[in-house]
Formats: structure tokens, C-alpha cells, sequence
């Protein structure tokens, strides 16, 4: 292989590389938001709303996220209506298409993840909470959250790899990210074995950077889980 | 000694009537019961007799399906709604569950929390005493409790008996009224059930208020000065230690204790 090709390809890739991070970073606090709203929903008193959020989740968990970024860029734009209203300046953009589409698909998963999180809190920790006199947000502020945050975060820190990685997707409709650049670049060397191989290092250090910082942050709050004696 | 404060005492529990289902299943089937303030009374009876769903019902855990509970003087406020009773008054209740303080048979002390931090959460969020006072409270019950060198530890690393003490420190720096106890040495390895009940020993010896529902017929002999014994969800036998060991006072009971001395 021709490493000489490799780097100086991987230095071409570099500029696709805060595009990347930024239709994660996006779409994944997006979708956080959108998971919070869900799971209220799907938990919630009201029951069409628990049904629209069930089925919310089971439709972008059950469907592929390529399926999902061609529906939202290519096919709302042939309905008249949605090329009528308000909608239109966002979904007429790949760039906000991909943040949609990436930003509802991490929702579905990441409802999930919260609802399993809560479920792991043990049931004993919230009853000796209720029998100090916890009650309401108080009780979800200062136990419920703060255990499942812990319960939930490593399983979360493989939904944000996941999306990190699927915004190479979006490459398909025009964005020129990393993959984006890397099939410019195949159409005018066919050099595809380098090309790649450089793609890929470079998805390697995103992600390698990116589970560095969520085992940072696991290990501050899971003091609690270190064994041993002091 | 104990006995003779229990007995001018005010009323601190009385349960009237209190009924208890799980579905078909009637676990607690009309139960009258009183405690006095300074009475260390103990609940025993066989498995499914009812005694934690009892004793779990005093602090609404556990909500009953009908009947009548009086804390410290109040009528517990009930809504009976159309799938049984509810809290009608959130608020007299989180006050009351801060006056009946609970240790729980496996600890439950919170996982992400270290000891000291356990100890302080409700006397500082839920009381909101002040921070200095709390602190300094916090730090004495742990040393009272013996579980000083361990006040920055989680509860993970530290040992059942460890856990259980300090479980019962963080009750007590809420300054209860009442303690419950439910099975707090049923979780522990044989050799780390003294420590624990010794400590339990001590707060019956300086007059604290304290319902225990146990296994460890010795313990209850020697600590209570009531015994109430609970089978098929109905007190079956209610008296003084000496009254009930001593025999003849109740079939039931000298079935049970006969099967706990063989077992």
C-alpha cells in the first residue's frame, strides 16, 4: 500500500471531519431532547399520546436509517404540501434533512435507553427515598435520575458512537463529510483500497476520542461501583 | 425500666381495623394495634404471616386497602378511590415518614451516594436543617454507629453489617419519632448479625420508640417489651416477652417457636 497516499488522502479528509462532528453533536442533543419528550409520553397518563409514542419508537427502531434519510430528503419533497409550508427552507436542505433524520432515528433508540435506565433503579433505593419523606421531583431529582444516569450512560455512550458512524449516511444526500470527500476523491484516482483505509482511521480516532471522553465522564460518576478497600 | 416509661407513654402508632390484598390474596385481615412512645415492641410470625406488610403499612410503602392509621396523634388523611385507598394529603405524609424512619431489611442506601452523603440527603433536602448542623449530626451517628472510617466510602465497599449499621445512623439523624425495623438482619452473614443488633440493643436501652419485625427470637426476647405475634394476617398472640415465652399463653405461638427451635 502506498502509506505516502494514505496520509496525504487522510489530510484531504480532515475538512469533513468538523461536519461530522457536527451533525452528531446536533442530532444527538436534538434526539436527546426528543427521547425525554418520548419517554414522558410513553410513560405518561394519556394514553394516545403513550400509543403515538410507541409507535414513534417502534417505526424509526424498525425501519433503516438510509430508508429514513432518502424519505425525509427526497421523499417529502414531492409532497405539494410540505413544499408549501413552513417546513420547506429546512427539508429543501440536505444539511437539515440529515440532522432530522439522524435526530429521530437517535431519539427512538435513546427512549429506549432511558426507559431500560429507569427500570434498572433499584427498587429498594427509591422506597428507602419515599420512607425519608422523598416525594415528586424531589425524589426523581436527588435519587431516581442521578442512579439512572449512571445505569443508562454506558449503553448511551454506544448510541453516540452509532451515530457518529451514520453520519456517513448522509453523504448520500450531498453532504461532503468525511465519506462525502472520500467518494470525490475515488472518483477521480479509483485509488479505493487507500482512500477507505484513510476514511476509516479517521472514524477510528473520532470514535477512539469520543468513548475516551464518556468512560472520562462514567468513571467520575461511578465511584460508587470501584470495589475494594480503602 | 423501659416498660414502666412504655406504659404512661402517648399513643405514637395505632392501626384500626387495617385490612391489607394483593389481588385475592388477604394478607393483613383486621389488625388493632398500638404502640406507645418508648415501647420497643417486636413482630414476629411465620413467613406470609403478614408481619412486613404490617409493618410496611405503618409508613403507607405498603398502602392499606382499609382500615384506619393514626401517626403520632394524626389520622393518616385516605382517599378511598375506585381501585382502593390513595394518599389524600402527599404532603402530611412525606412530614409523617420523616417522624417514622424505616431500615430496610437489605440496607437500600443510595448506590451513588457515600455514606456520609446517605446520612445527610434527607435531613438537608427533605428536613432542610442546615448544612453545619446536619453535618456535625451526620458524623456523630456515624461514630455512634461505629462507622466513622467509612464516611467517604459507598455503600458498595462496605461490608452488610457496615451497611446495615449505617443504614440505622441515617434513620436516626432525621431525629424520628419512631424506628422501624424491617428484618434488618435477615440480609447479613451470620457473623455480621451481632454488630448490628447490638446497636439496635443500645437505642431500645436509651427509650427509643422502635416496631422490629425479626427472626432472631432471642433478640426479641431479651429487647421487647411487647411481643406480637402475627399469623395468617391477624394478631394470634400479643403480651410481654415473659408472658409469651414463658409458655401456655398461646398455641399458635409455642407451634411457632417449637418449629424455630428444631429449624
Amino acid at each position: 500500500m502506498d502509506w505516502a497516499f494514505v496520509i496525504d488522502t487522510g489530510l484531504q479528509l480532515l475538512p469533513g471531519v468538523p461536519l461530522a462532528l457536527q451533525l452528531a453533536g446536533l442530532s444527538l442533543c436534538v434526539g436527546l431532547a426528543l427521547a425525554v419528550l418520548t419517554h414522558a409520553a410513553a410513560i405518561g397518563a394519556i394514553a394516545p399520546l403513550r400509543w403515538i409514542a410507541r409507535a414513534y419508537i417502534d417505526l424509526f427502531r424498525g425501519t433503516p436509517l438510509l430508508v429514513q434519510i432518502f424519505f425525509i430528503y427526497y421523499g417529502l419533497g414531492q409532497i405539494p404540501a410540505i413544499r408549501a409550508s413552513v417546513l420547506w427552507p429546512v427539508l429543501r436542505e440536505p444539511y437539515w434533512c440529515a440532522i432530522v433524520a439522524l435526530a429521530l432515528n437517535t431519539s427512538a433508540y435513546t427512549a429506549e435507553i432511558i426507559r431500560g435506565a429507569l427500570a434498572a433503579v433499584p427498587r429498594g433505593e427509591i422506597e428507602a427515598a419515599r420512607a425519608c419523606g422523598m416525594s415528586g421531583l424531589l425524589l426523581r431529582r436527588r435519587i431516581i435520575w442521578p442512579i439512572a444516569l449512571r445505569q443508562g450512560l454506558p449503553i448511551y455512550s454506544s448510541e453516540a458512537i452509532l451515530v457518529l458512524k451514520a453520519t456517513a449516511l448522509t453523504s448520500t444526500i450531498t453532504l461532503t463529510e468525511v465519506t462525502g470527500i472520500a467518494h470525490k476523491l475515488i472518483a477521480s484516482s479509483y485509488r479505493v483500497l487507500e482512500i477507505f483505509v484513510a476514511a476509516g482511521a479517521i472514524y477510528l480516532a473520532m470514535t477512539f476520542v469520543l468513548t475516551l471522553a464518556f468512560g472520562l465522564f462514567e468513571r467520575r460518576l461511578s465511584a460508587h461501583l470501584i470495589q475494594g478497600r480503602a | 425500666m423501659t416498660n414502666d416509661r412504655a406504659a404512661q407513654g402517648k399513643t405514637v402508632i395505632a392501626t384500626e381495623d387495617l385490612h391489607k390484598r394483593f389481588g385475592s390474596v388477604e394478607v393483613l385481615r383486621g389488625i388493632d394495634f398500638q404502640a406507645r412512645d418508648g415501647e420497643v415492641v417486636s413482630i414476629l410470625g411465620a413467613s406470609g404471616s403478614g408481619k412486613s406488610t404490617f409493618l410496611r403499612c405503618l409508613n403507607l410503602l405498603e398502602m392499606p386497602s382499609a382500615g384506619r392509621l393514626h401517626l403520632l396523634g394524626e389520622e393518616v388523611r385516605l382517599r378511598t378511590g375506585g381501585d382502593g385507598p390513595s394518599v389524600a394529603d402527599r404532603k402530611q405524609v412525606d412530614r409523617l415518614r420523616t417522624e417514622v424512619a424505616m431500615v430496610f431489611q437489605n440496607f437500600c442506601l443510595w448506590s451513588h451516594m457515600t455514606v456520609l452523603e446517605n446520612l445527610m440527603e434527607a435531613p438537608l433536602h427533605v428536613q432542610r436543617r442546615s448544612r453545619a448542623e446536619v453535618r456535625d449530626e451526620a458524623e456523630a451517628m456515624l461514630e455512634r454507629v461505629g462507622v466513622t472510617a467509612r464516611a467517604a466510602a459507598y455503600p458498595a465497599q462496605l461490608s452488610g453489617g457496615q451497611q446495615q449499621r449505617a443504614a440505622i445512623a441515617r434513620a436516626l439523624v432525621m431525629k424520628p419519632q419512631v424506628l422501624l425495623f424491617d428484618e434488618p438482619t435477615s440480609a447479613l452473614d451470620p457473623e455480621l448479625v451481632g454488630e448490628v443488633l447490638k446497636v439496635m440493643r443500645d437505642l431500645a436501652a436509651e427509650g427509643r420508640t422502635m416496631l422490629i419485625v425479626t427472626h432472631e427470637m432471642a433478640f426479641a426476647r431479651d429487647v421487647s417489651s411487647r411481643i406480637v405475634f402475627l399469623d395468617q394476617g391477624r394478631i394470634a398472640a400479643e403480651g410481654t416477652p415473659k408472658a409469651l415465652f414463658g409458655g401456655g399463653a398461646s398455641e399458635r405461638f409455642e407451634q411457632f417457636i417449637a418449629r424455630f427451635n428444631q429449624g
